[in-house]
């Protein structure tokens, strides 16, 4: 077993605990084995598969369909773009050309999405590192585009909205209303952000200097997402390879060169301004036409290999079908952020304290459903 | 670079190369395993490819052979490739990690090696990723049968 092996690693002073798979800081079941001297970290080996459902596998059995339904249990905070993810591969293979109403309203929903995630990942920050009242913060907003969602799909986690060739149902009548009332009360609500819990001296204590990561390891480690681009690496897949409506509106990369913890900090809190200028670039101009291109009722796609990659709010997803002409993949494989991210846990939390290692693992935005697939 | 020039540069390094654009978006490379190092230092190395980046690493169960698909991309060139490599060995698949090339790998290579049961040599800590060490046979593989876990149609 894996304690006794471990354990005859022992060097003097050295020791062994594990940090998971019940425990508050891990947001889920990952279980971390930490060497630690005193209460130096000396190395940090994650151990997956606690809830491995084999996804991939499954997509080898299911129609295209059916695959959308799957990955909104990976990242489940980001269900809406890994649905579009897989949504946008399939209408690749098959050159299926969906409308402009279909492109601006995916956008406006990827993005509401990704503010929602930074609204959890906000609060659970600031729970992380010893600040309760966060939580009921981002919870509180969050709660609002939970609402606008489950009005729009019915659904408040998994959402299936995106299918092949559209979206499954047009938007609600008070989307419009109800969006432009989110920006309006969101936008008062990040300086509140700033205020709470960016300017708190033990907080910058916390996360200043904490795990740095330079530019060269973030690349090298396939670092996606505010991991990446806190060390100052461009990787938003927005910018360079983008999808849906995202090349006609204008927006800035959160970018900073620092690659610790509170630049990680900043460039989600930077997103979220990003994110609610996009979605007023386009709120206002949903263009008319139909939400929905028909399909054939049973999809199959070309022979050939298809790749499509998205920016979750953790990072760069990437869809890759193998496809032989039938109705399902030969192989379908889904490069989430949140595995990469995690690889390079050990690397930065090396030489820092327990401590470091919860604030560190709070700005990886670990989802580890994400992780585990 | 463009697919047409990146095809030229790459092939002046190593003459066995198979090239195709055909059914997939990226250029894709086909190597056999003891050329695969060589062209993946290079590829990483050399000054005009700059391929830095390694987004998707894939294991792939071909049936006849098992085989691993490496996408690449330059972050600073911005121009991607992909590189396949295959082994007709079913019983003892063997090729070469490049954890040593980009990191990420060390990670990917361990799910490969978990699911379909390809050993990376000069990997530095090759063992189950997400099962557990007992755990009997590759379930990614096209031939895995388990009768109680698996629901087929």
């Amino acid at each position: 077993m894996e304690t006794t092996k471990i354990g005859t690693d022992f060097k003097s002073e050295e020791y062994f605990i594990n940090m998971g798979p019940q425990h508050p800081a891990t947001h889920g079941v990952l279980r971390l084995l930490l060497t630690i001297d005193g209460e130096i970290i000396k190395k940090v080996e994650p151990d997956l598969g606690y809830i491995h459902r084999s996804i991939e596998k499954m997509c080898e059995r299911d129609s295209y369909q059916q695959i959308v339904h799957l990955t909104d249990r990976m990242d489940y905070l980001s269900s809406h773009i890994n649905n579009e993810a897989v949504c946008l591969t399939v209408e690749k293979a098959l050159e299926l050309e969906v409308t402009d109403r279909i492109k601006v309203i995916r956008t406006i929903i990827g993005e509401l999405t990704r503010i929602a995630s930074h609204c959890l990942w906000w609060g659970v920050m600031g729970m992380d590192v010893g600040a309760l009242t966060t939580y009921f913060y981002g919870f509180r907003d969050r709660e609002m585009i939970n609402d606008i969602f489950e009005e729009t799909c019915g659904a408040r986690l998994t959402m299936n909205y995106n299918v092949p060739g559209g979206l499954m149902f047009d938007i609600h009548p008070n989307f419009v209303k109800r969006v432009k009332d989110f920006v309006a009360h969101f936008k008062t609500k990040i300086p509140e952000y700033d205020r709470l819990l960016t300017g708190n001296i033990i907080f910058q204590k916390r996360t200043k200097g904490v795990g740095i990561l330079t530019k060269e390891d973030a690349i090298s480690f396939g670092a996606s997402g505010p991991v990446g681009r806190a060390s100052g690496y461009s990787c938003d897949v927005r910018k360079h390879h983008p999808y849906s409506a995202l090349d006609k509106v204008s927006f800035n990369e959160a970018l900073l060169t620092e690659g610790d913890t509170f630049a990680r900090y900043q460039v989600r809190i930077q997103e979220m301004w990003e994110s609610l200028s996009i979605i007023e670039q386009l709120i206002d101009n949903i263009p008319e036409g139909d939400f929905r291109v028909p399909t054939n009722a049973v999809i199959k796609l070309p022979k050939g290999e298809f790749y499509q990659k998205v920016e979750t709010a953790r990072g760069e997803l990437g869809v890759y079908i193998i496809s032989t002409g039938t109705k399902n993949p030969y192989r379908m494989k889904f490069r989430s952020p949140g595995f990469s991210n995690l690889s390079l846990l050990n690397h930065i939390a090396v030489g820092g304290k327990i401590g470091d290692l919860v604030a560190i693992m709070a700005t990886l935005d670990l989802v580890i459903p994400d992780i585990d697939r | 670079m463009t697919n047409e020039s990146l095809q030229s540069l790459i092939s002046s390094w190593i003459t066995e190369l198979e090239f195709s654009e055909e059914g997939s978006q990226y250029l894709t490379i086909t190597v056999d395993k003891d050329n695969f190092y060589d062209l993946m230092v290079q590829l990483k190395a050399n000054s005009e490819t700059q391929f830095d980046y390694l987004f998707c690493l894939t294991g792939v169960d071909w049936g006849e052979e098992l085989g691993v698909v490496y996408h690449l991309e330059s972050t600073s060139l911005r121009h991607s490739v992909v590189v396949k490599v295959k082994t007709s060995d079913r019983e003892d698949p063997k090729l070469d990690s490049v954890w040593d090339i980009w990191r990420t790998a060390e990670f990917h290579e361990r799910e490969v090696y978990d699911f379909f049961g390809i050993t990376f040599s000069n990997h530095p800590n090759l063992k189950r990723i997400f099962l557990t060490d007992e755990w009997d046979g590759y379930p990614l593989r096209k031939d895995y049968v388990d009768e109680i876990n698996m629901v087929i149609k």
